[in-house]
């Protein structure tokens, strides 16, 4: 068998040495440095992917947290714009009722005061003309001269007793 | 001679390409050396086509080089942990020599440097003198405790520091026995089934497919052969830095 022939150890071993240190230096200064580099930087890449992604998470949460805040506070101030123009509208129609209310309440009393007035003076001149009447009846009828100021008074105690 | 150099072992023959002689040492550049100089070839393309793009997403070449890269890497973590990363250039380097020793020996008229005990057993040799130097700096004298675990009673202890002894130093024998008896075994049989091809005549169809599968399983036992080497090698190691 050729393997276990000595004469060839010592040329085998030499180049087996040479070999292997010259692969050891090619495997630790060129092809480990350069393999785990790539390895690194696509950790490295991934990682940084994945932080990207979480803090991306993080913001668009806290969007639709402020949205949902915005939303809240729209709807608010929506619901007070609306009591507030409700409770307004009541006010403006209270208002314009009552002042309403006042003008025909004034109106009303002017008016009966000249209705009062007007049968004053209607009964005042009631009392005169009832006289005249029954000045002329009594000249006529009994051909009596009454004068005006007893028949009026005459009147007046008719008026009375019929009261 | 003319059956001699068509033998099944006429392969392993190591035949000089560049007569040197240095001090009376034969040092002749010879075709294992052809292969071993083939090797670091290799590992160097691989490695330079697999990293000089340098892609977020990975080329086949590159993703064969970070697969290998990760499987070694993986493998001596697991088995030495954190601290033995140091000894990482040294495993890959290993596994890649070896890998490529047995890779390129199955190529037709290629030589298997891996075939000869020579080489494993100087691999092996220095394994185990560098585990035990690294076991011996690390724990100092507690590292004779290998041979004896704590609180072993001493009948058992009779019987099993001698076990435990021998079993340390037949390591080595073990490592570079196994890989030159797969190369060999494996190439011989290539070789006596591929003689029949052409004798048999047109049943040599049946020798032929039988060489198709059992290079197939050559190239399984190739990776399988460097794999196993590393790996002894990572538990050795894990011996040394954290006994057990």
């Amino acid at each position: 068998m050729p393997q276990f022939d000595p004469s060839t150890f010592s040329s085998q071993l030499f180049w087996l040495l040479i070999c292997f240190v010259v692969l050891y230096w090619v495997v630790s200064k060129f092809a480990i440095p350069r393999i785990g580099d790539i390895l690194a930087q696509r950790e490295r890449v991934v990682q940084d992917d994945l932080d990207r992604a979480e803090s991306l998470k993080g913001e668009a949460k806290q969007a639709l947290a402020d949205y949902e805040a915005a939303m809240a506070g729209a709807r608010e101030q929506a619901r007070m714009l609306m009591f507030k123009v409700t409770s307004d509208t009541k006010a403006t129609a209270e208002t314009h009722n009552r002042e309403i209310g006042e003008e025909l309440t004034a109106q009303i009393a002017d008016a009966e005061q000249r209705i009062a007035t007007a049968r004053d003076e209607a009964m005042d001149s009631l009392t005169s003309i009832a006289a005249d009447a029954a000045k002329d009846a009594a000249s006529r009828l009994a051909g009596l001269e009454v004068n005006s100021d007893d028949a009026e008074s005459a009147v007046i105690a008719a008026m009375e007793g019929t009261r | 001679m003319a059956t001699e150099d068509h033998g099944p072992m006429a392969q392993f023959e190591i035949k000089s390409l560049i007569d040197l002689n240095v001090g009376g040492y034969d040092i002749s550049y010879t075709n294992s050396a052809l292969f071993m100089t083939l090797a670091v070839i290799c590992t160097f393309s691989l490695f330079w086509a697999a990293t000089h793009k340098r892609t977020m997403v990975p080329s086949r070449i590159q993703s064969i080089g970070e697969l290998m890269f990760e499987f070694v890497a993986g493998m001596v973590k697991e088995n030495v942990g954190k601290e033995g990363m140091r000894y990482f250039p040294f495993i890959f380097t290993l596994f890649v020599f070896i890998l490529f020793g047995n890779v390129l020996g199955l190529l037709p008229y290629s030589f298997t440097f891996t075939s000869h005990i020579i080489v494993n057993a100087a691999l092996a040799v220095f394994i185990f003198v560098a585990v035990t130097i690294i076991g011996f700096a690390t724990h100092g004298l507690h590292y004779l405790r290998l041979f004896c675990p704590a609180g072993t009673p001493l009948p058992v202890a009779i019987v099993l520091v001698p076990i435990e002894i021998m079993s340390y130093f037949i390591r080595p024998v073990s490592l570079s026995l196994r890989l030159f008896a797969n190369m060999l075994a494996g190439h011989v049989l290539l070789k006596v089934l591929a003689g029949f091809v052409i004798s048999l005549g047109i049943f040599g169809v049946v020798p032929f497919l039988a060489v198709g599968a059992v290079t197939m399983l050559e190239i399984m036992v190739a990776l399988i052969q460097a794999y196993v080497f590393a790996l002894l090698s990572t538990i050795y190691l894990n011996d040394a830095v954290h006994l057990h």
